[in-house]
């Protein structure tokens, strides 16, 4: 077996494991409709897990994702409010999204600057620009997006995912296709594994850089949209600590922070875990919401010293 | 002049006479102190008492970030030992007026530095024995150190009702805030024990080249070990202020985001990201801007909406002034612009 697909199957197989746990201790948990809840919930987690991934794939970090996130949905309630077209706002949004993870990758890749602190900015200045909007929730009552929200697509066994599930879905396939069948995807890859050798490589280093912050930002305004259509509200503080939540499923999911190892698929488990803890949790109603945190850190801390056993043994190997 | 503009304290120290200007430009009575209740009032004192805590979880962090590291698990740490005290000391639901604290208090400010303590060893043990990245190994912490946390106190506000443990936040001595005393003393003690010893030397060396420091004979690994301890007891000491200035724990919202300022306060401090090069006095400079930024945005009646978007600003600027690749094109532009003479 792929020594590099371990992390994954352990990912695969800790999930499963949760959930027959979850389907022994407690009536009810074991239907479809628990488990398409755990992507219908967790949606925009999801979407912008996905361009995490990338963003960590190249080695680099985007923290600036929840703030995103915010400012998506407080642009397009406000939108809506002044009457703007749904499908309008929504393209508008997206091009925003996408604009600023640009920018964000320009600096970082023109100026040589820390991903961290950059992103640490845009953090605040997105965050800041919803405050600008508005300090209130803006409520989103447009027709187009209730029809979109209260749309269930039938999956059969009496189960049903939303709209912003299946964006989800087609988010992860299409970010499963570029990481593994493209160029940009195998650059991100060389740049994780090694900058200069990339560059050396003659691939081509700074686009693709610029690219994934590009990729992110698209991924943190779509993800934005899809909770719009999940709370129907615009508020300067949702999402809040969201860009954590993100690492830690691609790190649950098996990429390697460090760059250049890791796998689209294993992002989507990391998100499925962080969900079926939560909905564990609920299920036994005894315990406490603060649990979650514990566990996801200790899951961290596994996952982490897991890698870092696999990586010792390998280069033991080599 | 040349020399002056080319001191790594000069950019810093002149962002932050720009803000206190542009505060007094506005607000006339910014700069004034007087001498009110048996000690120094005004907007500047403010400025510095509130800035405290985080100068001092911010003298931490620059250590870390000395030696390539970064702790952005800070935040939770002050949640807990904040928790650990208010708990000890006497939190008690009720308001009875019965003001004994439960366990002495040396006692419950000891446990809660020596748990916060032993949060920097787990650190330090996880990036130097488990060989993590450091943003990996403290992100755990940081994850779950907040639910531990909230565990403690079962999600509630724990008031604290024993008026000597206020004295830390809100008391002063000699007319000037204790906090301030604190951070004061913490600061010289460590320019004193990295100037006059050679640890300063080694941790500038573990920063430069973490490899070539061990093979010169540098512990490396204990010095990082001992470096992230510190950090997390800095931020114990800053949470225990902070718990005392509010007489209460908050481990829900107890140093929320304070990583991400500390860290700033570091980088605006002229601290390079990437390890070796440092400045304690720097990064005392970069704590005083951002404290002062937000009372300046307070006090020039701005909505404390725009705070944000005015920090992101200035981050952006800082980091574009650090930034060589920056320095360089700017300096060009002017050179085509004007001829040399």
């Amino acid at each position: 077996m792929n020594r590099r697909l371990l992390p994954l199957s352990i990912t695969i197989l800790l999930f499963a494991g949760m959930a027959a746990f979850g389907a022994i201790r407690y009536d009810g948990f074991l239907s479809p409709q628990v488990f398409l809840n755990l992507l219908i919930d967790h949606a925009f987690l999801c979407v912008v897990a996905v361009g995490m991934t990338f963003v960590i794939l190249s080695g680099g970090i985007d923290l600036s994702v929840g703030a995103v996130i915010a400012l998506t949905t407080m642009i397009s309630a406000a939108l809506l409010e002044a009457g703007w077209n749904p499908w309008a706002s929504m393209a508008l949004v997206l091009v925003l999204g996408s604009l600023f993870g640009a920018a964000q990758g320009y600096l970082i890749q023109r100026f040589a600057l820390a991903p961290f602190i950059v992103t640490l900015a845009g953090m605040f200045l997105a965050r800041g620009c919803c405050y600008l909007i508005s300090t209130e929730s803006i409520a989103i009552d447009n027709p187009t997006w209730s029809s979109i929200a209260q749309a269930r697509i039938p999956v059969g066994l009496d189960a049903s995912l939303t709209v912003g599930a299946v964006i989800a879905l087609l988010v992860v396939l299409a970010g499963m296709r570029v990481a593994h069948a493209s160029e940009f995807g195998r650059t991100v890859y060389a740049i994780g594994g090694g900058e200069a050798s990339a560059r050396l490589m003659g691939l081509p280093v700074a686009t693709a850089k610029v690219g994934v912050y590009l990729l992110s930002g698209f991924c943190a305004a779509l993800g934005g949209l899809v909770m719009t259509f999940y709370m129907l509200s615009g508020y300067s503080l949702h999402a809040v600590g969201l860009e954590l939540d993100a690492i830690a499923a691609v790190v649950i999911g098996g990429t390697l922070l460090s760059g250049g190892v890791g796998y689209v698929a294993g992002t989507l488990f990391g998100v499925l875990i962080l969900g079926i803890i939560q909905t564990l949790i609920a299920f036994d109603g005894t315990l406490s919401s603060w649990w979650t945190k514990i566990v996801v850190g200790a899951l961290l801390l596994l996952f982490c010293l897991l890698q870092r056993l696999f990586e010792a043994r390998s280069r033991k190997a080599a | 002049m040349r020399r002056l503009v080319r001191h790594k304290l000069f950019w810093p120290v002149a962002t932050l006479l720009l803000l206190i200007a542009v505060s007094a430009a506005f607000n006339p009575s910014f700069l004034s102190i007087a001498w009110r209740d048996g000690h120094f009032y005004g907007n500047l004192v403010d400025i510095l008492n509130r800035a405290a805590p985080l100068m001092i979880v911010s003298l931490g962090m620059t250590l870390v970030i000395a030696v390539r590291g970064l702790d952005i698990s800070v935040g939770a740490v002050v949640a807990i030992a904040a928790t650990v005290a208010a708990l000890m000391i006497g939190g008690s639901f009720s308001a009875s007026g019965d003001v004994a604290s439960e366990h002495p208090l040396w006692l419950a400010l000891g446990t809660a530095l020596l748990v916060a303590a032993a949060c920097g060893l787990w650190n330090g043990l996880l990036v130097v024995k488990a060989g993590m990245q450091p943003i990996v190994a403290t992100l755990i912490l940081m994850v779950a150190g907040r639910g531990i946390a909230q565990l403690l106190t079962g999600g509630q506000i724990i008031t604290v009702y024993y008026t000597p443990f206020f004295t830390l936040g809100n008391g002063f001595l000699l007319g000037v805030p204790v906090a301030l005393w604190l951070a004061a003393a913490l600061w010289c003690g460590l320019h004193l024990l990295l100037s006059r010893t050679a640890l300063g030397l080694f941790i500038r060396a573990i920063g430069g080249n973490p490899e070539a420091a061990r093979v010169a004979g540098i512990r490396a690994a204990s010095i990082t070990l001992c470096v992230y301890t510190f950090c997390s007891l800095a931020a114990g000491i800053a949470g225990l202020i902070i718990s005392s200035n509010v007489k209460s724990a908050d481990a829900n919202n107890a140093g929320q985001l304070l990583e991400l300022d500390a860290i700033l306060a570091v980088t605006l401090g002229g601290t390079a990201l990437t390890g070796g090069r440092f400045t304690l006095a720097g990064t005392a400079v970069g704590a005083l801007i951002i404290q002062t930024l937000t009372s300046m945005i307070y006090s020039i009646g701005v909505p404390p909406e725009v705070n944000l978007v005015v920090k992101a600003a200035l981050v952006f600027a800082v980091m574009l002034l650090q930034s060589a690749e920056f320095r360089s094109l700017v300096s060009r532009a002017v050179r085509t612009g004007h001829k040399p003479a």
